[in-house]
């Protein structure tokens, strides 16, 4: 099968695209950040989705399947250019899709689209509207994006589509939301709340996608794999120092003091659970996790074992100039 | 001699917990340990509990407690989730359907949720029970627990919410009546402004004040499960029926006692 890869460059895409070459597919991969060590056999274009260049490689390479992962997560990019790459570039890929007869589209999305709030249900399904997006609209365009990719199920029934609503990744690469909160020494939690984080380790991520592409469920699914943690024992386990602080003292000191930068709604997410059942994808594609949660804790850890304090950096630092002893 | 008897129960607790002692619904083995601890007191020593029908509680597998509230706070609850783990045997974590407030509140909603305390709704107690949970409901709902003293046995309109889910469950109901709540906790008036204020239904008040529960006897007497045949989806008019029955069921349990009580109290 011929599958395009578009947002290769992710660590998650990348592994995705190694999973799907080794099981004989032939991959082809768009994306504006190269990838050079991408191994032969991966044909890599580096170009924008929404410029002319990409939707050449639609018509000449015509691939069967089109797994889009090349959405904007990252809650640092803002405004009109996140709105543009999400929305305008989902609607790109969806009109690039019929008009060039692909018969199978995947929409990588995340399971934060539920929202988090203090009466909603632990357990997500597909059916459920998106909740509390008016106190995170920083979310509004992943959310809008993710429902643009389901109305396809119903718009273009000749192209079967998958839109994939996937938790927290976690592991080696140390990318996405959750890893990147965890990359610093200390990690701000609300005082007085202790939500259920729910993640998976990247390579379990790209397996399921790639069993997806395989399968070819049409739908939407969630997608997670072991179960959810409290946020203060991943913390614990990744060996990260937690800061608990009142929400109101948080919000005024959030990306200062070593603490990462959040949006005000993502704040939410750290008092409620966002937690979802995926027992529809399970059973539509087979899919069982490699990785335990322990596991996947610890291979974050391995790779980002806890950053030094400012005193350990700067005595390391002293030690180099020569003007202290070890 | 409490702390060890918890320990021993609560590592015959059947719950899937992983290698971080939590539960695939973030209940947790630590959290528990230190509240059933706390429990174990207040139910041995300071209510002096008596518990009658344990055996009425499956021992494993789905089923949903039912009963009265009795009482300004939630140390109904509080002894029946305790009842359950300490008479039951095997013991049982009764996962009790809270009401919203209590998730949005820092630190109880720490300790609810990592106790297998959940907002009552209908898609976490669907499951909890799918997953052959123990439930713990009172289908009078705040407007129970908001009974005034001279009230105390007096039972308030049932919700229907738990029949529909028994029924589409195919759950047993096991009927319990409470008594002595009123007692501990003799409300004598419910201050709602105050309570909006903190986030709260009500603020209940006592003669002196402060809720705060007095040593008073408990009892918690568990009655025959009763199960009911249907979908869930019946008419009003059904399920209104089956609901009346449970309340029957519990009003007699605290009626009974209650005229037990006055026997042994005329006896010379």
């Amino acid at each position: 099968m011929k599958v395009l890869i578009l947002g290769l460059g992710g660590a998650v895409a990348r592994r995705v695209a190694l999973g799907l070459h080794e099981r004989g597919h032939t991959v082809i991969g768009i994306d504006t950040r190269p990838w050079k060590e991408a191994p032969r056999g991966i044909e890599m274009h580096t170009v924008d989705l929404r410029k002319r260049a990409a939707e050449d490689v639609f018509r000449t390479r015509r691939p069967d399947a089109v797994v889009h992962m090349a959405t904007v997560t990252s809650l640092r990019v803002q405004g009109e250019e996140r709105h543009r790459i999400n929305l305008g570039g989902t609607r790109v890929v969806f009109e690039h899709c019929r008009t060039y007869g692909v018969k199978h589209a995947l929409f990588i999305g995340r399971h934060t689209f539920y929202g988090a709030a203090p009466d909603s249900a632990l357990y997500h399904t597909e059916d459920e509207p998106p909740k509390e997006l008016a106190s995170f609209p920083e979310l509004a365009d992943l959310v809008a994006a993710d429902l643009y990719a389901s109305t396809a199920l119903w718009r273009t029934p000749e192209l079967a589509t998958s839109v994939l609503r996937v938790c927290y990744t976690l592991g080696p690469s140390a990318q996405g939301t959750l890893a990147t909160f965890l990359r610093g020494r200390r990690v701000p939690l609300v005082a007085g709340y202790d939500p259920l984080f729910q993640f998976m380790h990247e390579d379990d991520v790209a397996s399921a996608i790639v069993l997806a592409v395989e399968k070819r469920p049409r739908g939407v699914f969630n997608v997670a794999g072991p179960q959810p943690l409290p946020l203060s024992v991943i913390v614990r386990e990744a060996q990260r120092v937690p800061a608990p602080l009142p929400m109101a003292v948080l919000r005024q000191l959030i990306g200062r003091f070593g603490l990462p930068r959040l949006p005000p709604g993502a704040l939410y997410h750290l008092q409620y659970p966002i937690v979802v059942d995926a027992r529809a994808f399970q059973a539509a594609t087979g899919f069982t996790h490699r990785y335990n949660e322990v596991q996947t804790v610890q291979s974050f850890l391995d790779a980002h074992p806890t950053p030094p304090s400012h005193r350990e950096q700067l005595r390391h630092k002293l030690e180099t100039l020569g003007v202290v002893k070890s | 001699m409490s702390r060890s008897e918890v320990k021993e129960r609560l590592e015959r607790l059947e719950l899937p917990f992983n290698a971080y002692g939590v539960d695939p619904y973030g209940v947790s083995r630590w959290h528990l340990g230190v509240i059933y601890e706390a429990l174990t007191f207040f139910y041995r020593h300071y209510f002096r509990v008596r518990c009658h029908g344990i055996e009425h509680v499956p021992a494993r597998g789905r089923g949903m407690l039912v009963g009265n509230h009795s009482g300004g706070v939630a140390v109904d609850g509080m002894m029946v989730i305790a009842s359950c783990f300490l008479e039951a045997d095997p013991p049982r974590l009764a996962q009790g359907m809270a009401e919203k407030f209590v998730n949005a509140m820092p630190l109880a909603s720490i300790w609810s949720s990592r106790c297998g305390q959940f907002p009552g709704l209908p898609e976490n107690a669907t499951r909890l029970l799918e997953e052959e949970r123990l439930l713990l409901v009172f289908p009078e709902g705040a407007r129970g627990t908001a009974k005034l003293y001279p009230q105390r046995y007096d039972l308030v309109d049932f919700g229907t919410g738990f029949m529909r889910l028994a029924l589409k469950t195919r759950t047993p109901i096991i009927p319990f009546g409470f008594l002595g709540g009123g007692a501990a906790i003799p409300t004598v008036a419910n201050l709602y402004g105050l309570g909006k204020a903190l986030g709260m239904p009500y603020v209940p008040v006592t003669p002196y004040l402060l809720p705060l529960p007095l040593p008073v006897p408990l009892e918690i007497h568990y009655s025959e499960p009763m199960v009911f045949e249907g979908t869930g989806n019946e008419e009003d008019t059904v399920i209104q029926g089956y609901v009346e029955q449970v309340k029957a069921r519990i009003a007699d349990i605290i009626d009974q006692r209650r005229s037990e009580r006055w026997r042994e109290a005329e006896k010379p």
